[in-house]
């Protein structure tokens, strides 16, 4: 899909192709024609599960990695033709971009700002400020290879931060963080944006994509394949959905052909198969029939009812695949990839 | 604070004050930007102090097993072994310390901090020069706890102050280059495990075929050759004859190399650094793909 140019965008990807030949696999497309459009002052996400193309896009944009054919600019100035310019307005932290383990954590802000070439006392200053704002401060004379998932994630974030940017890459953010300490990062790149920072963030957590993106770009295979905000994506889906929730697994083909028979669309397994869901052109009769239905047949329920649609139909239904809710592990294997 | 950077050509308004750079030009970018990466290795000295440790403790163990073990069995005339090994012992040392180079390059790409740099408006040579400087602190601290060694094990310099420096700035200027070889492989394989492995594919036959701990005129004719031309044995000949190990009417090899030790190894440090400092910088710059 393109979308027009707008001319507003601050973030600009045209038909970026970025190819991969592993040894003894077939070529991988890592992106095959992205398109991307972020306007000044918003945060847009890109979604999509693990080897879609979000890191790989993010690392064109920030200058890592050459793209095989398209162009990408990043408030007018071309991000192939002119990568010290870029580097000099943008922040990037995520998976990739790390901080110095054996430097403490004032240590690795003073040293980036001197590499931005801020100047000593400059950096001196902007790293305190970091510091203090990142809730650092007692731990910023600790190397960094004692810190906690969280706290080295701050770290990560603050030297990102640290030319105040008016643009930020966050490359999957909050993966492999608790849920508190997630919290925590959302509320920090919330405040961000208040600020009016321009701010690309990669996700495979639909929820952290509902919560602080303005537009959401769904990719896939490379590509985007949906783009909108969080309500435009899931009114894509359309309509209410019933979702029963199966005590035994094995009821599952059973279900599916009474949900199929009720449903207006195909119907779709989530939640390891013990949670069935399927589109209802009319709500409530179509839950009563459904659950009659299923009474017949003798198959207990743990629960049975009808909801909005969320983004994760949405990507259900745009990628015929669950979003990945825990991948820590897995997350890996795109970097790997990347750098293969 | 919300001066426009002049170098950025983009349109629209700038995110209220954003940091600018201070004035500067190539060469003090340069400049800053190596002192700063070539602070960071320092600090990983001082931080993991184990490094430093094993790489000091390796040329003790090769001092007293080489001047103990072979000593014992190598007939050298003149001075004897030790005086003979000592300068065979600096150089491999050198060599050996310089694989470092390799290693935590490969380790630094691991690890994603090669990629923040990358994200910097930093000049990318200069990640290599921090490199590479760096590890020419370690190799100075080792050859000064090896000097000390030798000297417990009864090495004697016997010539001029001025010659004793010239051996040591050989010594350090050739472990220097090495370390730009180094630093290229670890770029190129990009695993800190495999270059371990490798590297002593190439630092035992480059050290040991050579005339760092035994004549190498008695060695069977391919491996006498090979020996002749190793860089490594000029170095170490460079090195014997500068710290005055070498007593007089001990025979010389045939080859120019053997007769012009110090020119063969101010060669062999020109054509390491005019190779692999472009060729690294040239890698360093494609990480991009």
């Amino acid at each position: 899909m393109r979308t027009s140019i707008s001319p507003m965008a601050f973030i600009e990807a045209r038909d970026l192709v970025k190819t991969y030949s592993p040894k003894g696999a077939p070529v991988v497309r890592a992106l095959d024609g992205l398109d991307l459009d972020v306007p000044q002052g918003t945060v847009a996400a890109l979604l999509g599960p693990n080897g879609a193309g979000k890191t790989t896009t993010v690392k064109v944009l920030t200058t890592l990695i050459r793209p095989d054919s398209g162009t990408a600019t990043i408030d007018g100035v071309d991000v192939l033709g002119d990568p010290q310019a870029v580097r000099r307005m943008i922040g990037a932290s995520g998976q990739y971009a790390a901080v110095d383990e054996n430097l403490t954590g004032f240590e690795n802000l003073m040293m980036v700002g001197q590499l931005y070439h801020l100047g000593t006392k400059v950096a001196r200053q902007r790293a305190k400020e970091l510091i203090e704002q990142f809730d650092l401060v007692e731990a910023q004379n600790r190397p960094v290879k004692g810190f906690s998932g969280g706290m080295r994630r701050r770290i990560d974030l603050a030297g990102a931060l640290v030319i105040k940017p008016p643009v930020l890459f966050l490359d999957e953010p909050t993966t492999g963080l608790d849920p508190r300490s997630r919290m925590g990062m959302w509320d920090v790149i919330e405040t961000l944006v208040a600020d009016g920072t321009t701010v690309l963030l990669t996700t495979q957590y639909l929820e952290e994509a509902d919560r602080l993106a303005d537009s959401i770009s769904v990719i896939d295979n490379g590509r985007v394949i949906a783009k909108g905000t969080a309500d435009e994506l899931k009114a894509s889906v359309g309509g209410q959905r019933v979702a029963l929730t199966l005590v035994n697994e094995a009821d599952g083909e059973a279900v599916r052909s009474i949900l199929a028979q009720h449903g207006s669309g195909e119907p779709v397994a989530s939640g390891g198969g013990r949670t069935w869901i399927v589109p209802v052109a009319d709500g409530a009769p179509a839950l009563s029939a459904i659950v009659a239905a299923v009474a017949q047949e003798g198959i207990s329920l743990h629960d049975a009812g009808m909801r909005r649609p969320t983004l994760d139909d949405v990507f259900l239904q745009l990628t015929g695949h669950e979003a990945e809710h825990s991948p820590d592990e897995t997350n890996r294997d795109e970097t790997t990839e990347d750098a293969a | 604070m919300s001066t426009i950077n002049p170098t950025v050509t983009g349109t629209a308004p700038r995110a209220s004050g954003t940091l600018t750079p201070v004035p500067g030009n190539t060469v003090t970018r340069f400049l800053s930007d190596g002192w700063v990466t070539t602070w960071r290795n320092l600090m990983k000295i001082i931080r993991v102090p184990e490094i430093l440790l094993f790489s000091l403790i390796q040329p003790i163990m090769f001092v007293l097993l080489f001047n103990y073990v072979f000593g014992a069995a190598i007939d050298i005339p003149g001075e004897g072994y030790t005086s003979f090994l000592m300068a065979g012992i600096f150089g491999q040392t050198v060599v050996f310390g310089s694989t470092y180079s390799g290693s935590a390059m490969a380790q630094d790409l691991k690890d994603g901090i090669i990629d923040r740099f990358r994200t910097l408006p930093m000049n990318g040579a200069a990640v290599l020069v921090g490199r590479t400087n760096g590890d020419l602190v370690i190799n100075a601290l080792s050859m000064l706890v090896m000097m000390g060694t030798g000297f417990l094990v009864g090495w004697r310099v016997t010539s001029s102050p001025l010659e004793f420096l010239a051996a040591v700035a050989l010594l350090l200027l050739f472990a220097y280059a090495f370390s730009w070889v180094m630093a290229f492989l670890g770029l190129a394989v990009r695993s800190p495990e495999i270059i371990n492995n490798a590297s002593f594919l190439i630092l035992f036959p480059l050290t040991f075929v050579s005339n760092a701990f035994v004549p190498s005129e008695n060695l069977p004719t391919p491996l006498r050759v090979f020996a002749e031309w190793n860089p490594v044995s000029a170095l170490v000949q460079s090195a014997r004859e500068l710290f005055g190990n070498v007593p007089p009417g001990t025979p010389v090899g045939d080859a120019w190399t053997a007769q012009n030790p110090i020119a063969t190894v101010l060669l062999g440090i020109a054509v390491m650094l005019l190779i692999f400092v472009p060729l690294s910088i040239k890698r360093f710059n494609s990480l991009s793909r």
